[in-house]
């Protein structure tokens, strides 16, 4: 639906209908219409894809920095794996939001800030998950039997220790990807995120609220939209958990 | 219900018929099949089988202990006459921990960990005796003082984390004995536990038993010396089948069913070298349960399959109390067949003649680790404490050669060996792979030593990459470490070389596309050695490389050693805990404690007196294959020290029974050259005793079996 959001809305983002404005659920207005006369379907449709590509890349870049951060440091283990660690308990000792909201206070609100907050925010989180998972690899024998053959410590890395840490990955992913949707929403609905007029969730229902008495809809149907795919998406990631969890001498 | 006659008939247990079942994947697979056995009171019952034969289903069965998935599908199990499977629970729960009781293999997950030693037992007895709080504390103590754990009150107001599995394994016996049970199960409660450990807590369930006349115990193990010592009569299961069933004599004078031979054919025994006698591996694998053979289920590994096997035995009536399950018994017993596994050709090989060159030297080698330290001990400016885990360790090995390492855990045989491949950084000392000195970690190592030098682990479950192939993880030192040999048609030059290997440790080439998940144990340490094998090592290290290993396919790897070093001529250092299978394989025998090395000697007279007394009290301790064969007990009082505590003199002189006096705790001891009459040996001792009164003490006959 993201993707094809251009086709299925009927309307423009920042369409103005005046003559429309503040129309209920109609055939004409799926989902009413705001106090500005927008469709209200249609910006749920159109700003899927700003939320889901936001929120999507954020969690990309903070899988690929936590990973190959938790192998090195878990790996190497020692006085690296206390700095970091400890620089990252710091980050986690401050509530995600409270941290999202003063990096954004210094990069000033946009989108590209809010990627990096995402960033920042999880970045810690799966290095942590990955990290435990290789602490308990590299002591296991087959990790000690390529040290023996001479292997580079970057074979060792990503040929032989990162698979085993890909269930564990996934799933840590997915939830994150679902934790981060609702981060871009409630930084949209504070107005520290992504800026209007654009169609983010967040500040659908931070405008709906504003008008909620005339046009209800208008923040029902965007907050429902966020509660739908962060319950999916965490479906999901329980779905793939079971898949990854059954033990291998079972699926021969 | 209760049936007055059964009981009267002696037995406090008859199994009738049984068959179990378990509910796997939504088929139904029979773990226990029409099993029947008798224990009357006073008996010691053997149970022993491989891993797999279904000795612990038939134990858990009996006390109708079975986990969710399990059922009874049909038999009896009675118990003083008493039908077990037509109880209530609630009578069960009356039975169970009072007249039923059960010692299982793993000590320290049978206790509460938050709960004090003394206040665990006290309240079994509160609560299954009926006694007073104070009288249950009276009793407490005088079950730990029967039970010998030494310091009682200590051991009462212990947390099971502050003692020893042998000590708790001791607590868990008093617990069992504590009712008087009439049936007593015995869940291979040795087997976590070392050799000298393992001596001591037989002769206490002899002891116990030998005072219990009216209890019937079942011991279950995979062990088939710690049987011989302790059981009456022996049953030998084999992938649900109760294969044997005998008087523990004549079960290992003349074993009436093929299996029952094969394993006692398979295991090495004390005294034992590859020079003289070989090792005969049962063919092939226990089937699993999805896939029994129709006919007798042993039938395709049997050397004495014929066409009657095909239909499926009986369990034969084979003489005066005894029992089995095989068509050609009467054959068997008459001597017209033997039912004895064919020699294999690998075992066949001479061993090499005498070494020229040194592969490995390794001179007064160190290894010492710092405890780790919390950051409050590091502000505190606590000093780490040290743990000498190798402390001086000299030791060659030759071209050709196998050296076998012995000891029991926590001695620094595991980190020798890690510090040589380069896992364990060593502190002090040199290592020499041949003439060239290695770095003490693997740091600064060149590709030539990592070729030349290789490792074989312990655990098979760990030692291969779950995600990787086997031929990928093959494929990988061949590309890497074989460089200097010149390829043949690029990758295809590869392919062969991975069959070759594999070929090599006896897997087909089908083996190279399969994941370690799919490898039986054995195959996955032969994966493993062929991996070690890839680079065309000239030092091999195998640390306990059989030790998790059932013993039909521990005798094939130990076989597979031997062809393929006499093959390559490659020099071997050989890791056991396990005296007699060191004794088999190795060409030299070190014997090692707490760090430091006690006894150093051909293979030949490892055996012979004079010992080093460690080595003595060693042997001693193994359970010998042979109810008949004797031994002079010698027993080790005590732990083993901590590594981490200052040793002064001889590391051996807390426990030794030859303690001569303050000369043991204040001066280190020489090495004594020790000669034998008549003998070219090689053998010398770390101890203070000259060498004569060493022989004079110990002049006593080790009568091994034939």
């Amino acid at each position: 639906m993201a993707l094809l959001g251009p086709l299925l809305a009927p309307y423009g983002a920042n369409q103005q209908i005046v003559e429309d404005a503040r129309q209920p659920p109609s055939l004409n207005h799926w989902f009413g219409t705001d106090n500005l006369g927008r469709d209200v379907f249609s910006r749920v449709v159109l700003g899927a894809r700003d939320v889901l590509t936001l929120s999507g890349l954020g969690t990309l870049a903070a899988v690929i920095l936590g990973a190959t951060i938790g192998l090195i440091s878990g790996y190497s283990g020692g006085w690296l794996d206390e700095v970091v660690m400890r620089f990252f308990d710091s980050l986690l000792s401050l509530p995600a939001l409270l941290l999202a909201l003063l990096l954004l206070g210094s990069l000033g609100p946009s989108r590209n800030s809010v990627l990096v907050v995402i960033t920042v925010v999880y970045t810690p989180i799966v290095a942590r998950v990955v990290r435990s998972v290789v602490l308990s690899v590299k002591k296991k024998e087959f990790v000690e039997a390529a040290q023996v053959q001479g292997e580079s410590v970057w074979y060792i890395l990503f040929r032989e220790i990162f698979p085993s840490t890909l269930p564990a990955l996934a799933v840590e992913a997915s939830l994150r990807f679902s934790y981060a949707i609702f981060l871009v929403a409630s930084l949209g609905f504070l107005g520290v995120g992504v800026q209007p007029p654009s169609p983010d969730w967040g500040l659908m229902v931070k405008e709906g609220r504003a008008n909620f008495t005339q046009t209800p809809w208008a923040l029902y149907f965007p907050a429902g939209a966020i509660a739908v795919v962060v319950i999916g998406v965490n479906l999901v990631a329980d779905t793939l958990k079971q898949i990854l969890q059954v033990p291998s001498q079972l699926r021969r | 219900m209760t049936n007055m006659a059964g009981s009267d008939n002696g037995y406090i247990l008859e199994i009738e018929h049984l068959t179990v079942g378990y509910q796997q994947a939504g088929a139904w697979r029979e773990a226990v099949r029409h099993v029947s056995l008798e224990i009357p009171k006073g008996q010691t019952c053997g149970l022993v089988g491989e891993s797999g034969s279904g000795k612990t289903t038939l134990a858990l069965a009996t006390m109708r202990y079975l986990p969710q998935e399990g059922t009874v599908c049909q038999g009896a199990i009675r118990f003083r006459g008493e039908n077990l499977l037509q109880l209530k629970d609630a009578e069960m729960r009356r039975i169970w921990g009072s007249e039923m009781t059960m010692v299982p293999q793993d000590a320290l997950a049978s206790l509460n960990p938050s709960l004090t030693l003394g206040e665990q037992v006290a309240e079994l007895l509160r609560h299954q005796a009926g006694l007073s709080e104070s009288d249950a504390g009276d009793r407490t103590l005088a079950l730990f003082e029967q039970v010998q754990l030494g310091d009682v009150e200590r051991v009462s107001d212990s947390y099971p984390y502050q003692l020893s599995g042998g000590m708790l394994q001791r607590v868990l016996t008093a617990m069992a004995i504590s009712t008087e049970p009439s049936l007593l199960v015995l869940d291979e409660p040795t087997s976590s536990l070392d050799v000298t450990t393992q001596a001591v807590m037989l002769d206490l369930f002899r002891e116990l038993i030998g005072g219990q006349q009216q209890t019937a115990v079942l011991y279950i193990t995979h062990n088939l010396g710690v049987v011989a010592q302790i059981a009456d009569r022996v049953a030998v299961m084999y992938a649900g089948d109760l294969v044997e069933d005998a008087p523990t004599l004549e079960l290992y004078r003349q074993p009436l069913h093929p299996y029952t031979q094969g394993l006692l054919d398979c295991v090495p025994r004390l005294g034992e070298n590859k020079a003289e006698v070989n090792l005969r591996p049962i063919e092939g694998h226990i089937p699993s349960l999805q896939d029994l053979p129709t006919g007798c289920i042993f039938r395709p590994r049997c050397p004495l399959a014929t066409d009657v096997c095909r239909e499926y035995p009986p369990l034969y009536q084979a003489g005066d109390g005894r029992r089995s399950r095989c068509h050609r018994w009467e054959e068997i017993k008459d001597g017209e067949v033997s039912p004895s596994q064919p020699v294999p050709e690998g075992a066949k090989i001479p061993p090499p003649s005498a070494a020229e060159q040194d592969v490995l030297d390794i001179e007064g080698a160190e290894v010492h680790f710092s405890e780790g330290r919390s950051l409050v001990d590091m502000v505190a400016g606590k000093r780490p404490r040290k743990v000498r885990a190798v402390d001086g360790v000299s030791l060659e090995v030759g071209r050709g050669r196998t050296v076998g390492l012995v000891g029991e855990s926590g001695s620094g045989k595991t980190t020798l060996a890690r510090a040589v491949v380069g896992l364990a950084e060593r502190t002090g000392g040199t290592i020499k792979l041949f003439d060239k000195e290695l770095p003490p970690g693997l740091r600064g190592r060149t590709a030539d030593m990592f070729c030349c030098l290789q490792i074989v682990f312990q655990n098979p479950a760990e030692t291969l990459n779950p995600y990787l192939s086997v031929g990928q993880i093959l494929r990988r030192p061949l590309k890497r470490l074989r460089d200097q040999t010149p390829p043949e048609g690029g990758d295809g030059g590869i392919d062969e070389a991975v069959t070759e290997l594999l070929e090599a440790v006896h897997l087909s080439r089908e083996y190279a596309k399969r994941l370690p998940g799919q490898l039986s144990g054995g195959e996955k340490q032969r994966v493993a050695i062929a991996r070690a094998f890839a680079p065309r090592p000239d030092l091999l290290i195998a640390d306990e490389p059989v030790t998790s290993l059932d013993v039909s396919v521990q005798a094939s790897i130990l076989n597979l050693f031997n062809e393929l070093q006499a093959e390559h001529q490659i020099g071997t250092l050989f890791i056991s805990h396990d005296l007699a299978v060191v004794g088999y394989l190795a060409d030299v025998v070190a014997v090692i404690y707490l760090g430091q090395l006690m006894e150093v000697s051909d293979a030949g007279s490892i055996f012979d007196p004079p010992h080093h007394p460690y080595t003595e009290a060693l042997l001693s301790s193994v359970p010998l294959i042979d109810p008949e064969g004797q031994q002079e007990a010698i027993r080790l009082e005590g732990e083993v020290r901590s590594p981490s505590k200052e040793i002064t003199g001889c590391p051996f002189h807390t426990r030794c029974p030859r303690f001569i006096g303050d000369i043991c705790v204040e001066q280190v001891p020489p090495w004594r050259e020790i000669s034998q009459p008549g003998q070219d040996v090689d053998k010398r001792v770390f101890c203070h005793i000259p060498e004569e009164e060493l022989r004079e003490k110990q002049r006593r006959a080790f009568k091994f079996s034939e």
